[in-house]
């Protein structure tokens, strides 16, 4: 915390106030926004509508009849001056991601790979290595926005988005990498699909992944990615 | 929903018609929006037209075209945008509670002023609540009627409570019924980053007038007119609240509402105040709305002189 001028709480309107914790999009955010969410449900208690947090910031929403801006804004103060980061994160929940890496599903597996230089093989196991975190959550409802792709993996969004990704379908952009809840537009390079259920209306939380959260990709075969209740079903190339 | 009987059969579906309690809340941090009507103010008179308590599911009836047959008798509202509503042919007086018998149909034609107009019956429409409400958003495929976001379809039921009474005849008083033909003065609170917009920006900003653009729906209502210069281009996504106007790199303002994206990461102006997204609501495409910069306080009041009146949950 650093940065001049920051920690900040910047007007959001009636009902809200930004805190805006960090100027760069860091994993050592994590643990100060985790905690900022934990503190902020207590110093609001009743009067606290929602929380959504993203990369840098934590937008505070609260009901303007049960507490004006100003009294919130006290309470956020307050809470600022005393928030200790979470412990370091052993503690944040590891989320396995079981995924099947196949051009069928993933048609931008092979172009990623013969931009970076690599076979397919050493791009999965490059996605794989690695230990994500979630940033942010948003788009759709339990798309979770995770970092960071190794940079001989990161490359831009497409130019013209696919109206259709199918649920499951997992993708890198920039050095951002993450999985589709349920078929929607979008623009990320596709390399894989995961089987696991990212959003589920009748799950206690309903979200698998939450801000804060660590996350693997695991390779697996077409065998156990449809014994798992993965989508086979090839891609439909409409752009 | 238990005891719940069928009260509206729809005979004709419209483009779009949605029901909405006050709105999804406490799951925006997973990516899911808040939805609810888009013209708060009307959607409250209907449900208190009927003697309902705050955040009771009413029907949201966009641009008309809808046709709903009557099961059973009910006590209603229709309130917001007038778009030609019928009783058996007859006109139906907007802003009233009314007395509808089984096998009457109620007709939306389209609109002669405003948008949208709520359809409130006593006691609520009886809607299995999805995470938490029945506001209905399509993108999300979440809440509704069938619990699945979708907008009334031919055939579709609308089930009521059978014990819910209410008197019939409230009226709402003149003064709370706008006049959506009119050049509304939208109440925007400046944020953080009005210092990045240039000067002559800010001073188009408030000082000119904006059209609303036909690229609008329940997710952002798009204004056009002078181009507006942020010195930031693009920032980190962050959360947006009701009413953020956040303004892309072509200059043009985008009034983010109900079922907007929780995230995002254009500079913003401020945002506008409820009361001020209600208004905008009912605001046609071509229409001219100004913006005037407002302070948190007297917003506050507003919000709070407006609430007053409503029976609360």
């Amino acid at each position: 915390m650093t940065h001049p001028g920051l920690p900040r709480l910047e007007s959001a309107g009636l009902d809200g106030w930004l805190v805006r914790l960090f100027a760069e999009i860091d994993e050592a955010n994590l643990p100060w926004l985790t905690a900022l969410v934990r503190d902020c449900e207590v110093a609001l208690g009743e009067a606290l509508v929602d929380l959504v947090p993203s990369y840098t910031t934590l937008l505070v929403i609260f009901d303007p009849l049960k507490i004006t801006p100003s009294e919130a804004r006290q309470r956020l103060v307050a809470t600022l001056a005393t928030l200790v980061p979470e412990e370091e994160d052993t503690q944040a929940p590891l989320q396995e991601l079981p995924t099947w890496y196949d051009t069928t599903v993933g048609p931008e597996l092979a172009r990623l790979a013969e931009r970076s230089e690599m076979t397919k093989e050493q791009v999965i196991e490059c996605h794989c290595q690695a230990t994500y975190r979630v940033f942010a959550l948003g788009f759709v409802p339990g798309f979770a926005f995770m970092g960071r792709v190794d940079e001989r993996l990161a490359f831009p969004r497409l130019e013209t988005p696919r109206q259709r990704v199918p649920a499951g379908s997992v993708g890198i952009a920039g050095r951002q990498t993450a999985a589709y809840p349920v078929a929607s537009p979008g623009g990320w390079n596709l390399i894989g699909r995961t089987a696991a259920v990212l959003f589920d209306r009748d799950r206690e939380g309903f979200s698998l992944l939450k801000v804060g959260d660590r996350v693997r990709f695991t390779a697996v075969g077409r065998d156990e990615f449809e014994r798992l209740g993965g989508d086979l079903r090839a891609m439909e190339e409409r752009r | 929903m238990s005891g719940a009987v069928p009260g509206l059969r729809v005979r004709r579906a419209g483009p779009l018609a949605l029901l909405q309690d006050a709105g999804r809340f406490g799951v925006r941090r997973l990516g899911v929006t808040q939805g609810g009507p888009m013209d708060l103010h009307a959607w409250a008179w209907a449900n208190q037209l009927v003697e309902n308590a705050w955040g009771t599911t009413a029907l949201e009836v966009t641009l008309g075209g809808l046709a709903l047959e009557a099961e059973r008798d009910l006590t209603l509202a229709v309130c917001g945008g007038d778009l030609g509503a019928t009783l058996d042919e007859a006109p139906l007086p907007l802003w009233r509670g009314l007395w509808v018998r089984a096998g009457q149909v109620l007709r939306f034609a389209q609109p002669t002023s405003g948008l949208r107009t709520y359809l409130a019956v006593a006691g609520g429409f009886q809607a299995e609540p999805v995470l938490g409400s029945t506001a209905c958003v399509v993108r999300e495929g979440l809440g509704g009627h069938d619990g699945q976001g979708h907008s009334l379809d031919e055939g579709d039921r609308l089930r009521v409570d059978p014990a819910a009474r209410a008197r019939e005849g409230a009226e709402a008083p003149e003064s709370v019924r706008p006049d959506y033909t009119s050049v509304p003065w939208l109440g925007l609170i400046p944020g953080a980053q009005v210092g990045d917009f240039t000067g002559p920006s800010l001073y188009r900003a408030f000082n000119h007038e904006w059209r609303v653009d036909d690229r609008a729906d329940r997710m952002g209502i798009r204004l056009t007119g002078p181009r507006l210069h942020c010195r930031l281009e693009t920032l980190i996504s962050e959360g947006l609240g009701l009413g953020a106007v956040q303004v892309p790199p072509d200059g043009q303002p985008i009034v983010l509402v109900n079922d907007r994206q929780t995230i995002g990461g254009y500079p913003r102006l401020g945002a506008l105040t409820p009361l001020a997204c209600s208004r905008l609501a009912q605001c046609v495409p071509g229409q001219t709305v100004r913006l005037r910069a407002i302070t948190l306080e007297r917003a506050l009041a507003d919000y709070r002189r407006f609430r007053r009146g409503f029976a609360s949950a």
